[in-house]
């Protein structure tokens, strides 16, 4: 017997008994007339003119980030000429005899980003434990959220306004202080200016923060629960869970929210440049006038002429490959905390 | 509006099915390989039309595998390759000729979990119609009350048809997925379990809908469920391992079973 | 052996409570909770502090005048940055007519078109380096191609540079976005006959548009507060902008300017542009979140 027929179809079939007639109440309407199940001629598409559209926009998006790059060679070409590395290494900046140098603004964007992680490591990562963890309400938790958020929307301009009238006065006043008890330290020797280096970390640590807090809450939050109920199993207590198993589990998350977190203060520009001061001065004083990169281009770059423009550009260069670095750093280490944890369930 | 070949249709259509092609569609030789694992086996098979004939076999055996190449879903995945060939009405449907369009235009598809797409109930509906030509607002209306009425759902949601689709229960949303796939007036219903994700009394209410259906289209419907293959059922094709093991009318297949694999699968013996 | 099963069996002993170690740990337990919130509570107090001299500073000189009229010359009063909202406004709506197509349609190609090619993942590579671009360098590299061609400082300019420092985040926020469509409705499609195009067009932007706007909005809440993509692609103006290619003036340049002179009245006026701004920003990031919600 063929095994590919069934049977059935050699005879017509009674109607199966199962239909149930009284469901009859459409009206009957019957298969479309016995056109060819697929039309010869085919349908055919034309080419996806919205796809060549879309792939368009996406080539357009990477080109993008190689012609701001080339454009600024291009521009810093004259200065790279001119000056080479020693761009980087000399300390003065003087436009009228056309002699640049750039160390101190990169010596002041690695100060104020470093001095800002330092004061904002500990603050973020601890609310971003307050939040993952469950002390207080939901509510509690939701409006220290919401503070966090507010803090990140708020614009540059207007922490350097707020700056300038709030922290400026604090920062003198605890330079007065430390000039005078703690002066022997190069760190807090004076004078005290108002404008320097320890306001602009202050501000910045505080608009950094909501990055970090952010990131380092995610990487919280990705613990797998079977961890955190296996310390508890064994007897510790909150605090001892935390340090000994979640915080380890999470670390090269934190590690990837300070990361960026320093990109991100290496390139702010519009609150530092209103409180740093901008001095190409090199000091060991965390209480004296600085200068980054950032600000260095902010206030000179409106009226530059000639080499100045040159090799403003060429600063610009120098502060884009330092933050193009150090973001992929913390990609990296971003995603490899990802890979890690996936494998726990 | 009536034709004297409606009146013919419906005339038979009471004494009985009028005798469809044994052939409607048949699978040639078929292999099938995701990448370098094959997943079916030189398959041969011929379907009939205007019956139901249900795919069987436990998990992994490849029979959602085979209804999926029916309509070429399966070429979304990436890596896949075929050899043999699948003809509807004598036409391999792997010809150059074919747009794959408009292949799956022709055949409609039911998954296992309903997939509504978050519209109302009347643009579900007529997702097809429009998108394959510029229909009028009566061809609209038109389409969404035949085939809601052929999905026996029309009564419960004639009032509602702008609502969202989503807020249908469970079995309401799959016979919304029937009706969406029998709008373009298909040939072929194709079903991958369509009631695996559904209560008992859904389930009822959607076997009671197949055995209505085939009196339009050809069904091949992917079960689990050795009970509803006997109930809703013409013919049963048991696949293991993706080879096809036996092929026959549910009834030989349910009490006389040639192959022992098949009896064992029957019995419960595994799968 | 001070290990925490000897102190569990000591609970079951009658001992707990009594147990000198357990309390040190408990008391740990709670001194660093309590530091914890105060930590939390620390970081209230900028806030608060910003948003009571935004309010105490800058209510008192708002107004219809202020907010319709052009800037009085330095060290006069009165006047207002009617002009500096409005080129704000522009400015925004210049860098959004280039950002957002070239965002959504690029979020359209690495999700739905070729989510594993080459192209893709370096898409998604750049995007992501690009938001941590530093906001001058996106005014640098508008100067370097707009000013330095056009000759003059502008609208366009200025336009540009917000749309560079807009463009990753929509595309990324539209890439989740898409990625958050059901695939179950695209296969759904596919299974009716629609062609990739019909697909994206009828079944996955509708559903995604609302992430995609809010993805949008929150762009333009953090482009509106931008300085430094302006200060030298835009610079600043006194006047109505007559046209699009003159220098134009803007909410946060205003404030930039204003904050470092030594006029009370334009101090008071920074304030009262901050005020207005930090208004804008957050009803922009309120809405984004709550305005777009699922049809269905």
């Amino acid at each position: 017997m063929c095994r590919c027929l069934p049977q059935s179809w050699k005879r017509p079939r009674q109607l199966s008994p199962q239909c149930s007639n009284n469901r009859r109440d459409w009206s009957r309407s019957v298969s479309a007339p016995d056109k060819e199940i697929i039309s010869p001629a085919g349908f055919r598409p034309g080419p996806d003119i919205f796809k060549i559209l879309c792939q368009a926009a996406a080539v357009l998006t990477v080109l993008t980030l190689g012609w701001i790059i080339l454009e600024i060679i291009e521009f810093a070409w004259p200065a790279i000429q001119k000056f080479g590395l020693d761009f980087m290494t000399t300390s003065a900046w003087v436009p009228n005899r056309e002699r640049f140098g750039v160390l101190p603004f990169i010596i002041g964007t690695a100060a104020s980003s470093l001095l800002a992680i330092l004061l904002a490591f500990p603050l973020g990562v601890a609310i971003a434990i307050f939040l993952s963890e469950n002390f207080l309400s939901p509510a509690m938790r939701q409006s220290i959220r919401f503070v966090v958020e507010m803090l990140a929307a708020i614009p540059s301009v207007v922490y350097g306004l707020w700056g300038i009238f709030v922290i400026i006065p604090i920062v003198k006043a605890f330079g007065d202080w430390a000039v005078g008890s703690l002066g022997g330290i190069p760190l807090f020797s004076g004078p005290a200016y108002g404008n320097s280096l320890l306001t602009a970390s202050v501000v910045l640590a505080i608009m950094i923060l909501p990055t970090i807090t952010a990131i380092s809450r995610n990487a919280l939050a990705a613990v797998p629960k079977t961890l955190r109920e296996g310390a508890y199993a064994l007897g510790a207590t909150r605090w001892e869970a935390i340090f000994n198993v979640i915080i380890p589990t999470a670390a090269p998350g934190i590690v990837a929210a300070t990361i960026l977190g320093l990109g991100r203060a290496m390139g702010e520009t519009m609150a530092v440049a209103m409180l740093i001061g901008n001095s190409s001065r090199l000091s060991w004083s965390i209480l004296s006038p600085s200068g980054t990169l950032a600000g260095l281009l902010a206030n000179q770059f409106g009226e530059a002429q000639g080499l100045q423009v040159n090799s403003l550009m060429y600063a610009a260069l120098i502060l884009i490959g330092i933050t193009l670095l150090v973001n992929l750093l913390g990609e990296a280490v971003l995603r490899h905390t990802q890979k890690q944890t996936a494998g726990i369930r | 509006m009536q034709t004297s070949k409606e009146t013919v249709v419906k005339a038979t259509a009471e004494d009985g099915n009028p005798p469809g092609r044994p052939d409607f569609l048949s699978v040639k030789d078929f292999n099938f390989f995701y990448g370098k694992k094959q997943a079916l086996y030189n398959i041969s098979m011929d379907i009939p039309e205007r019956q139901v004939t249900a795919f069987i076999g436990p998990s992994g055996c490849g029979k959602s595998t085979l209804l999926r190449n029916f309509n070429r879903m399966n070429e979304l995945i990436d890596g896949v390759n075929h050899s043999g060939d699948i003809r509807i009405l004598g036409k391999s449907i792997y010809d150059k000729g074919i747009e794959v369009i408009s292949l799956r235009r022709s055949i409609g598809m039911v998954f296992q979990k309903s997939n509504p797409f978050p519209k109302s109930i009347y643009e579900n509906v007529v997702f097809g119609l429009r998108i394959s030509g510029k229909p009028s607002k009566a061809d609209l209306d038109e389409c969404v009350e035949r085939s809601l009425r052929g999905a026996a759902l029309w009564n419960e949601v004639k009032d509602r048809l702008h609502e969202s689709a989503l807020g249908l229960s469970g079995g309401q949303m799959q016979r919304l997925c029937i009706a969406r796939a029998i709008a373009n007036r298909p040939k072929v219903l194709l079903m991958d379990e369509p009631c695996s994700a559904l209560d008992p009394i859904a389930t009822v209410k959607i076997e009671e809908l197949i055995r209505d259906l085939k009196r339009e289209f050809t069904i091949v419907i992917v079960t689990h469920n050795m009970q509803q293959a006997t109930r809703c059922s013409d013919n049963t094709a048991f696949f293991y391992l993706g080879k096809l093991v036996e092929y026959a009318e549910t009834q030989k297949i349910f009490s006389n079973p040639s192959e022992k694999q098949t009896e064992d699968y029957i019995t419960g013996r595994f799968g | 052996m001070d290990s925490i099963a000897t102190h569990a069996l000591d609970f079951f002993d009658g001992n707990h409570g009594q147990n000198s170690k357990a309390v040190a740990r408990s008391l740990t337990n709670r001194l660093l909770s309590g530091l914890c919130i105060v930590l939390s509570l620390l970081t209230m107090v900028p806030l608060v502090s910003i948003l009571f001299l935004l309010l105490k500073n800058g209510l008192p000189l708002l107004g219809m005048q202020i907010l319709t009229e052009l800037p009085p010359a330095a060290g006069m009063t009165g006047g207002g940055f009617g002009n500096a909202i409005l080129g704000t406004l522009v400015m925004v709506a210049i860098g959004l007519s280039i950002s957002a197509p070239a965002g959504i349609l690029s979020a359209i190609y690495i999700n739905e078109y070729s989510p594993t090619s080459r192209l893709s993942q370096l898409v998604r590579l750049v995007a992501k380096l690009l938001t941590g671009i530093p906001s001058i360098i996106c005014g640098v590299f508008a100067f370097a191609v707009v000013v330095t061609t056009t000759g003059t400082f502008s609208a366009y300019a200025g336009g540009m540079a917000l749309a560079v420092l807009m463009l990753p985040t929509i595309l990324l926020t539209s890439e989740q976005a898409l990625l958050g469509v059901q695939s179950a409705y695209r296969e759904a499609a596919y299974g009716l006959g629609a062609t990739r195009f019909q697909t994206i067009v009828r079944v996955v932007l509708p559903d995604a548009f609302p992430a995609i706007m809010t993805g949008v909005m929150l762009a333009v809440a953090r482009a509106a507060g931008e300085t430094a993509p302006l200060i030298f692609t835009a610079l600043f103006s006194q006047f109505w902008a007559k046209s699009l290619n003159e220098p134009t003036a803007s909410l946060s340049v205003l404030i930039y300017n204003f904050s470092t002179v030594p006029f009370p009245h334009q101090i008071a006026m920074a304030w009262t542009a901050s005020l207005v701004l930090v208004a804008f920003v957050t009803l922009a990031n309120i809405s984004a979140q709550t305005l777009f919600s699922r049809k269905y």
